[in-house]
């Protein structure tokens, strides 16, 4: 309060406003930005990783396998920051994923064609953030609940629906399928260009639509939200139903890569996901984060996982690693939020 | 003609009477005190206005129409807004997105509409010169003082021309110095013709900027005249039942 009381003191007249408004430096804003020193991380691990590992690290191969095996993550944890913004939180994500998943394999192996699958797999995928939506924004139970319930419930469906065996014959228009997940453009896979893609779209809505705005605005002070006119309901539906829909686009790309389906997959993928977008400044309170954090933080453990493989580290590590960042950024944020207030 | 006018409203929530047989009006360009303890009627009062709840007997009139609002919405879209004690803005947001939010200026044609951010904080300075704050558009509110938290929700009232403001105790919870700066901007809606009623415990406040006060006490009104026929002592006096009425 008394470093605000004085900088008002100081600054006088609306001139001075206007140049303050103007100067209000990119730059400084990108400094005070987590994503950004993600960012100067990852460049930092892998410059070391390259002058450790020169003859394994920085190439071609594994840059191509490290993009792939964020991208899915990160497509994920694009859905999962729109529901983190708003203050929820969605645990079924790696659930719905398998559940998608299987119900794609079982249409390609019925012989239908791949866009059937492709619907198939989307609707199954958005089905289940309707559920998690009502539940959450009409019911009002909170989202911790709701999306663990489906966590158990969608894995439970694709156990069921798979009769717990592996789907791998895909009919005729399997190879078009595979295609799509596993295919690459320019040395890069479809998986990555389709991340990539997405940050931009993703960033746009947060960033210029009213829609984006609206969602900010509910993590940020809900019952504030709700009187100033924000339809609060129907933005937190369509934020569970996004982020199911981002684990089902993730689980077309990964059953089209792998050329099978299994009902295990993504399992455990929630906390990867979840801290991807805490590690790129999503703020589990809600209010705060960004399309940018989420394919960064997704980098970020992608990059610190393979370079402990390469660092001949067990990999069974990896838990270890992940757990301790989610909590270091929260703490960080703890940190900078105590400042900021 | 009073811009609203209260005609013996009563609420009851069960047995419990809090308010009966209320008269009070409210005129444009006039502040209006209300006083009284915890208990006495006061929210009740503000949330049959604001629309919250309907009273259980009575009428309201609006520029001498009677008016019946079943939500919030209807009292704002008729002219009444409430700034609230909390202040219901979003701390992660710019204070131009605040006063805008729900009704953002939009860009662009047909369906590609993106926000209009510059056009917005131009308008939110506008609106902050009008009420002479030193409020930077741009700037989060969570990096805002009391005050100008304050004047981001007055903003909010002036954008969509609000008749009538209520405002639920704005004093409580600011600073010495930032009181000062609320009651200017409470004077600076008195002078653009706005009716303003103050919900307030603090009685230095009240006798700082109002013209009339009303006080209740038990569901009733035991007071309403000019603040220059009334003194802190006489009020105290209403409030704890001292005086009977006045």
């Amino acid at each position: 309060m008394a470093r605000q009381e004085t900088s008002d003191g100081v600054t006088v007249g609306i001139g001075r406003h206007l140049k303050a408004a103007a100067e209000a430096p990119l730059v400084r804003r990108w400094l005070a930005a987590q994503p950004f020193w993600v960012a100067v991380a990852v460049v930092l691990i892998c410059a070391v990783m390259s002058w450790l590992e020169p003859d394994s690290f920085p190439t071609r191969d594994n840059f191509f396998n490290i993009t792939r095996n964020f991208a899915y993550i990160g497509i994920m944890a694009l859905g999962m920051m729109a529901v983190i913004i708003t203050g929820g939180i969605d645990l079924s994500v790696g659930s719905v994923m398998g559940l998608t998943g299987i119900v794609c394999g079982l249409v390609l192996q019925a012989g239908h064609s791949w866009w059937l699958a492709v619907l198939a797999g989307l609707g199954a995928g958005a089905l289940c953030g309707l559920v998690n939506g009502v539940f959450v924004a009409y019911v009002g139970l909170p989202s911790f609940v709701v999306t663990l319930g489906m966590l158990a419930a969608a894995r439970s469906f694709a156990v069921v629906l798979s009769e717990n065996k592996m789907i791998y014959e895909f009919g005729p228009d399997g190879d078009i399928f595979t295609a799509i997940g596993g295919g690459e453009i320019a040395g890069v896979s479809n998986m990555v260009w389709l991340l990539l893609a997405m940050t931009v779209v993703f960033g746009f809505v947060f960033r210029f639509t009213r829609w984006g705005r609206h969602v900010y605005a509910v993590g940020g002070n809900e019952a504030a939200a709700r009187l100033a006119g924000v339809a609060v309901n129907r933005i937190k539906l369509q934020t569970y139903t996004l982020c199911a829909l981002t684990s089902a686009i993730a689980a077309i790309m990964v059953v089209g890569w792998q050329g099978s389906a299994i009902n295990a997959l993504g399992t455990g993928y929630e906390l990867r996901v979840i801290a991807s977008t805490v590690i790129g400044g999503a703020n589990l309170m809600g209010g705060e984060g960004g399309a940018f954090g989420a394919f960064i933080g997704a980098t970020l453990i992608e990059v610190i996982r393979n370079s402990l493989l390469m660092a001949g580290i067990d990999s069974n590590w990896q838990g270890a690693f992940v757990g301790a960042f989610i909590v270091l950024a929260v703490l960080l944020q703890r940190i900078r939020g105590s400042r900021a207030d | 003609m009073a811009v609203l006018e209260l005609q013996g409203i009563s609420k009851h929530f069960g047995a419990i009477e809090a308010l009966s047989q209320v008269d009070f009006a409210l005129d444009g360009g006039e502040i209006v005190g209300l006083m009284g303890d915890n208990g006495a009627g006061k929210s009740t009062l503000v949330k049959i206005m604001a629309g919250n709840f309907p009273p259980s007997g009575g009428q309201m009139l609006l520029e001498g129409r009677p008016v019946h609002f079943h939500k919030p919405v209807d009292a704002r879209a008729a002219g009444i807004e409430v700034v609230y004690q909390d202040l219901a803005l979003c701390n992660n947001l710019t204070a131009s997105a605040n006063v805008f939010l729900a009704r953002e200026k939009m860009r662009g044609f047909g369906p590609f509409r993106i926000l209009d951010d510059r056009a917005m904080n131009e308008r939110a300075r506008e609106l902050f010169d009008e009420l002479k704050s030193e409020t930077r558009p741009a700037e989060k509110v969570r990096m805002m003082s009391g005050g100008q938290r304050q004047a981001v929700a007055i903003a909010r009232t002036h954008l969509s021309r609000a008749k009538i403001v209520l405002m639920d105790e704005p004093t409580a919870a600011i600073s010495v110095r930032q009181v000062a700066e609320v009651l200017d901007l409470l004077r600076r809606l008195r002078e653009q013709g706005m009716a303003v009623l103050l919900i307030s415990h603090r009685m230095p406040d009240v006798f700082g900027v109002a013209d009339r006060i009303v006080v209740l006490r038990r569901g009733h009104k035991v007071a309403d005249k000019p603040i220059r026929d009334s003194s802190p002592e006489e009020v105290t006096g209403l409030i704890t039942g001292a005086i009977r009425d006045a």
